[in-house]
């Protein structure tokens, strides 16, 4: 068999590698602070936020991702919410990460030794001040195996939103692969190159993991 | 005016009345002393004073105001009294110097250099002052608990509740523990103090309570408490404590 190679294709590879980038970045962050507040809310909200917070989850987890996006995108417009593409992709991987990340927070949350919780309250901080100083700094260095996890999967997820024609490394490549009929091949360059930003972003973790590891923590299992 | 005032606590956990009418009060610069059998309502006594368990009823007055009071800040209240647990629950990521201005800085909102101040000097004073910058987990138990006695002073409390302060700790850590304990009460801070250590009890306490079955059986200073006890109760819980503790000797020969 006769593999081609052509250097003009990594012009329009590249500028899909950098979309997904793009949307991975504002999907993690934006999933980031929505998903320690869910994490929150659910260990420590009252009833109704707990449920509210649980039902979320259950949704966003127990769906295939691609109805998510195709709900926000092709569903939407008929209650008058019209987005476009890319923003009905980065809203669905923003809320379909947000719940994974909660989860993860939610394992950390628990993990946090209770007592020394317990103990700030006697200084006299708030239930507000004991989460904020105490539960989440440590919460964040022990979520970051999981967490890495997450955001590697959310990488590979965000090829799901080349369905509603976000130009993304996914999409690129398919349009690419239709014009060339080169299938194997630029297949096997856009694989290489998800694998090689994943690859890239768990190293970057782990050193992150080790740079802010504290003797102590997270040692009894997180 | 007395600086603490407990009156009449009842507290059942379900079926189980854990204490069953306590009351009891001290002066400023006084050391209490509470022992008693496990399971009869020491720690929950100890955290019915700064409410991390609510009583059923009774009151608690700290320096003339109402702790049990549903409209005082509670926050405030335990803003100054300090607590040592049996286990220091020290803050695992903060290292010792952050663990004793954590409180002074975001309770009391004193600014970064004077809480950095004021922690050095109380962690000076529990003679941990080239440990500031150590994470609790690289310290032994015994220093550990010093960090948590110099977390508690940092607030300048008007009283230090120490629940089983050496319990957990390898029998040689427990010494150092004790003579900073010993100090404290030497230099007028307000101490309860639940503890099996016989000897500080005797040497240090201006008062000893013994509580059983949820009530104080009996109240009195040490010499009284250890040569005539009212109680035959009391007596042979003294006993068996002393002679675990190796205290026999002492204990006897001044009985």
């Amino acid at each position: 068999m006769n593999l081609v190679f052509d250097w003009s294709w990594l012009g329009p590879l590249g500028r899909g590698l950098l979309v997904t980038f793009e949307l991975t970045l504002i999907a993690v962050s934006a999933g980031f602070v929505f998903g320690l507040l869910l994490a929150v809310g659910r260990v420590y909200g009252n009833r109704p936020i707990r449920l509210l917070s649980s039902t979320y989850l259950t949704f966003f987890r127990g769906t295939p991702m691609l109805v998510q996006i195709f709900i926000i995108y092709f569903g939407l417009p008929s209650v008058g919410i019209m987005l476009s593409s890319f923003v009905s992709g980065v809203l669905a991987l923003t809320l379909n990460s947000a719940a994974y990340q909660a989860e993860y927070f939610r394992g950390s949350i628990l993990a946090v030794n209770k007592d020394e919780i317990v103990a700030v309250r006697t200084l006299g901080m708030t239930p507000l001040q004991a989460i904020r100083h105490v539960v989440i700094p440590q919460t964040l260095r022990m979520v970051i195996p999981s967490w890495c996890n997450q955001l590697i999967n959310l990488l590979k997820f965000s090829s799901l939103v080349y369905m509603i024609r976000v130009p993304e490394l996914m999409y690129e490549g398919r349009l690419l692969a239709m014009f060339t009929y080169r299938n194997f091949e630029i297949f096997l360059i856009v694989g290489a190159m998800y694998l090689a930003t994943v690859l890239v972003l768990s190293q970057v973790l782990r050193v992150l993991e080790r740079k802010v590891r504290i003797p102590g923590l997270g040692a009894k299992g997180a | 005016m007395e600086l603490l005032k407990v009156e009449d606590i009842r507290k059942a956990f379900g079926s189980l009345q854990v204490l069953d009418g306590v009351s009891f009060e001290m002066e400023k610069g006084d050391t209490k002393v509470i022992i008693g059998p496990s399971g009869t309502g020491k720690s929950t006594l100890l955290r019915c004073i700064n409410l991390l368990t609510k009583p059923d009823s009774g009151t608690v007055w700290l320096d003339g105001v109402e702790v049990t009071d549903p409209k005082t800040n509670i926050n405030h209240i335990r803003s100054s009294i300090g607590m040592v647990f049996q286990n220091f629950n020290l803050v695992t990521h903060l290292k010792v110097l952050d663990n004793v201005r954590i409180g002074p800085m975001r309770v009391k909102r004193i600014d970064k250099k004077r809480a950095t101040d004021l922690a050095l000097e109380k962690l000076a004073r529990v003679g941990l002052t080239d440990k500031v910058n150590s994470y609790p987990a690289e310290l032994s138990g015994g220093q550990q608990q010093r960090v948590s006695i110099a977390r508690a002073l940092a607030m300048e409390p008007k009283l230090i509740l120490f629940d089983e302060p050496t319990s957990a700790l390898d029998p040689e850590l427990i010494g150092e523990v004790l003579a900073v304990m010993e100090d404290l009460a030497q230099s007028g801070m307000s101490l309860v103090v639940v503890t099996h250590e016989i000897g500080f009890a005797h040497s240090v306490a201006d008062e000893i309570i013994f509580l059983e079955g949820g009530i104080i059986l009996e109240q009195s200073p040490p010499e009284k408490m250890f040569t005539e006890p009212k109680h035959q109760r009391t007596r042979e819980f003294l006993q068996k404590i002393a002679h675990l503790d190796g205290y026999e000797s002492r204990a006897s020969e001044e009985t």
